[in-house]
């Protein structure tokens, strides 16, 4: 009845190709970012930062990454883990090397670095599709997380090969380091998600996205009409790595703070983020933080509830919260294969007719 | 997105009911799954089950109860994070969170907060200087020192001479396994034998490629950093080569009954060092038992009272007890909050009288901590296991390692903390 294209009347192309068509959509988008920007800083303290906010906008930055590569352009990626750990020991060597530089341009460099690994890892892609492809990546994981641990100079030859982040500030703030104030973290985090979110919808509905989604539906159609798979596979690449390098300088520099490249950026991280992808919906950019929600946000919910309030021991809450995140994983991936954000989409189809459907 | 508001309308209303709550606060952040629960469970219980004992017997620490909070980490950094945060509203007084890397997570947090961390026999080993390292203690002994103490006990082996000899260290490829290296390797430039190290990734139950390479080496000897799963499967597979046992020498995380009970017989022999008593001989283990497991109150099964990894999990629960009480006599309150907990770890003096006081006598060594000094005596003995019987017995007496090696190390890596981090010298 309010959910509804009519009466909302567009009278330029510009308006009728944006991305939230519906009027509802489009105060709901808005009223979001006020409360994300406006509100919740004012209220935020430091479980809320830790444990909630800075994992979820961190691991959706990684899941944008990983769901244009895999999602939109359709080359199946096990490297996310790796590619974080070059985003994360960059921005680690930058902020000890130029410890005056404002830490958004470390963070942003990182990214560019990441992106020049990535499509250096990427190359293969150009002979070679599907499983071989994810095992070529599998070889990155293994290699660049071996790397860090081998090679001294990335840990500045400290003594258990952790990396710590020093204290760093964005304009007399300070973000990273143990001192950092709960809303500048959160602040930080979240800038990087809107402004990571924004350019990864305008590509992908642009042409770059389009010559995307076009390699990945049938490449060799794709290559007839004029597509040039190597620029598209690698601009794929490329865009993919830097959000997830970006996503791993703000890991290890704001979220954890320490890190070394076993624990942190192992082989686990790259399923975690492939996870989410999947569970959210491949090819969709709401999917990406859906995936990351849901997989973040519901074991701390669980261990909150089984834990604190129903006071359970905490190994059988452990062992039950990878019973039951994996159940739903299994229950969504069957009654829903393209995940949350196809769920979102039926929802809104429906809404749009209720309440006199046909 | 709403599921997120279910979410977070939840966590919101968790948040609010918990109680601010006046008693003595000693977070456990423990792990009882994943492939280092066999060492984290018998760790936790032991800790829990000494401050169970303090409530039952002694009705708390100078007559305030004490309370342990548990929260599972798996070993995982991140969840390690969501524990601190989540319990540091308690009131918590101090961390214990049995891991390096967490340990070094917390460092800087947990200065921040003005939280003490305790760290015995693990994390990171410059926080010994507490000239920059103000809130972390890791007394008695470090894994500097055992590397050390091991290279000792290897020199008294053969004469004082390790010349032209080949030493392999085995070793967890992290924080942890990672933190004897330079140790190592100085001492290997002192005495002139060669060191390889091998790495094992995590979580270690496929090791045929490492120990195919210390077959090939043939070392003189193999020093182990290793944890929970990975000791098993090491001790089996130096079993299988038919490694001398020996010559393999573990550090104390890799020495307990469950490490080296798989192997059976074959385990016979093999060598583990140690920073306090082995066995139940110690009156403190009765209490535990009359009053902690018989009475149905302990943390785990009670079948763990009296294992290596139990002990040492009593023992750290003693040290931050003692250091409670410390705190409460130097500020003359009983509730005392974490900076006066601080103090009291600093301030903290054990000696053989107070230890055979609490039930423990001769379990650890005497020492005082002071404000540049957090590390303790780091003296260290080996242990060594008898497959027939069945249990670890000392064949060394505790003494001290090489410091001459040590402290030139621990100032250096110390002295790059704080010029990293901008921090002041504390003790003046």
């Amino acid at each position: 009845m309010f959910y509804r294209e009519a009466g909302d009347f567009k009278t330029s192309y510009r308006d009728d190709n944006q991305t939230f068509p519906i009027r509802l959509d489009r105060a709901g988008y808005w009223i979001v970012l006020f409360v994300a920007f406006c509100v919740i800083p004012f209220f935020v303290n430091d479980y809320w930062v830790n444990s909630i906010f800075a994992p979820f906008f961190i691991y959706a930055i990684a899941a944008l990454g990983l769901n244009i590569l895999t999602g939109y352009a359709g080359q199946v990626s096990l490297g996310t883990g790796g590619f974080m750990a070059v985003g994360a020991y960059a921005c680690y060597k930058l902020m000890v090397a130029f410890p005056d530089i404002n830490i958004v341009f470390h963070v942003l460099i990182a990214g560019g670095i990441t992106a020049a690994v990535g499509v250096a890892f990427g190359l293969p892609s150009l002979r070679i599709k599907g499983f071989y492809l994810a095992v070529a990546t599998l070889a990155a994981q293994f290699f660049l997380v071996w790397l860090f641990n081998k090679v001294a100079w990335f840990y500045n030859y400290s003594a258990s090969g952790q990396i710590n982040a020093p204290e760093r500030t964005v304009f007399g703030i300070i973000v990273t380091g143990p001192n950092t104030e709960a809303w500048a973290k959160y602040m930080i985090c979240l800038v990087f998600l809107v402004g990571v979110a924004w350019v990864a919808r305008n590509l992908t509905r642009g042409m770059t996205g389009r010559k995307w989604m076009g390699i990945r539906d049938m490449d060799i159609a794709a290559e007839i009409i004029g597509v040039n798979p190597l620029m598209a596979k690698m601009s794929a690449f490329a865009v993919s790595s830097f959000f997830v390098g970006i996503a791993g300088a703000l890991f290890f520099a704001v979220y954890l703070g320490a890190a070394e490249a076993g624990e942190s950026f192992g082989i686990t991280k790259s399923f975690l983020v492939l996870f989410m992808v999947i569970i959210g919906g491949l090819g969709s950019i709401f999917g990406s933080f859906a995936g990351a929600a849901f997989m973040v946000l519901m074991p701390v919910l669980l261990k909150n509830v089984l834990v604190g309030t129903m006071g359970w021991p905490t190994e059988i809450a452990a062992e039950l919260e990878f019973i039951i995140v994996g159940g739903l994983i299994v229950i969504f991936l069957i009654l829903e294969p393209h995940g949350l954000a196809q769920l979102w989409r039926l929802t809104k189809e429906k809404l749009r007719l209720w309440p006199f459907p046909h | 997105m709403t599921f997120k508001r279910v979410a977070a309308a939840s966590v919101a209303a968790l948040m609010v009911a918990s109680p601010v709550m006046a008693d003595l606060v000693f977070p456990s952040l423990s792990y009882r799954t994943g492939p280092f629960a066999a060492g984290g469970i018998p760790y936790a219980d032991g800790f829990a089950d000494y401050m169970t004992l303090l409530n039952e017997r002694d009705g708390g620490i100078g007559g305030v109860a004490v309370q342990v909070p548990e929260c599972e980490t798996a070993y995982n950094t991140e969840k390690g994070v969501e524990c601190y945060e989540s319990t540091k509203g308690m009131g918590a007084l101090a961390y214990n969170p049995l891991s390096t890397g967490i340990t070094y997570q917390l460092i800087p947090k947990a200065t921040a907060d003005d939280i003490p961390l305790y760290t015995p026999g693990y994390g990171r080993t410059s926080a010994a200087n507490g000239d920059v390292f103000s809130h972390v203690f890791n007394f008695p002994a470090n894994y500097w020192n055992g590397a050390s103490a091991a290279i000792n006990h290897v020199l008294d082996l053969n004469g004082g001479d390790l010349k032209g000899k080949k030493i392999v260290l085995l070793h967890f490829n992290g924080a942890y396994g990672k933190e004897p290296i330079p140790t190592l390797t100085k001492l290997g430039e002192k005495h002139g034998y060669d060191l390889t190290t091998i790495p094992i990734d995590y979580p270690g139950q496929e090791q045929k490629a490492q120990w195919l390479q210390i077959r090939r080496e043939k070392p003189d000897y193999v020093l182990f950093w290793g944890w929970g799963v990975m000791n098993q499967v090491a001790i089996q597979e130096a079993a299988n080569i038919r490694y001398p046992m020996d010559q393999f020498i573990g550090v104390w995380w890799s020495g307990a009954e469950h490490d080296v009970k798989p192997a059976g017989e074959k385990a016979t022999g093999y060598k583990a060092m140690t920073f306090h008593g082995v066995g139940s001989d110690y009156p403190v283990f009765g209490d535990l038992q009359k009053y902690v497991v018989d009475a149905g109150k302990a943390a785990g099964d009670g079948s763990n009272v009296g294992t290596v990894i139990y002990n040492r999990g009593v023992y750290a629960a003693m040290m931050l007890a003692e250091a409670a009480k410390n705190a409460q006599e130097i500020h003359g309150v009983a509730d005392i909050t974490s900076a006066q907990m601080r103090d009291g770890l600093e301030q903290l003096e054990i000696t053989n009288a107070r230890m055979a006081e609490l039930g423990m006598e001769g379990f650890g060594p005497e020492f005082k901590v002071s404000c540049a000094n957090h590390g303790g005596p780091g003296a260290i003995a080996i242990q060594q296991w008898d497959g027939a019987a069945g249990k670890w017995s000392l064949i060394t007496d505790f003494s001290g390692s090489d410091m001459d090696v040590i402290q030139p190390l621990i100032d250096a890596d110390s002295a790059a903390y704080a010029a990293e981090n901008k921090i002041d010298p504390q003790c003046n």
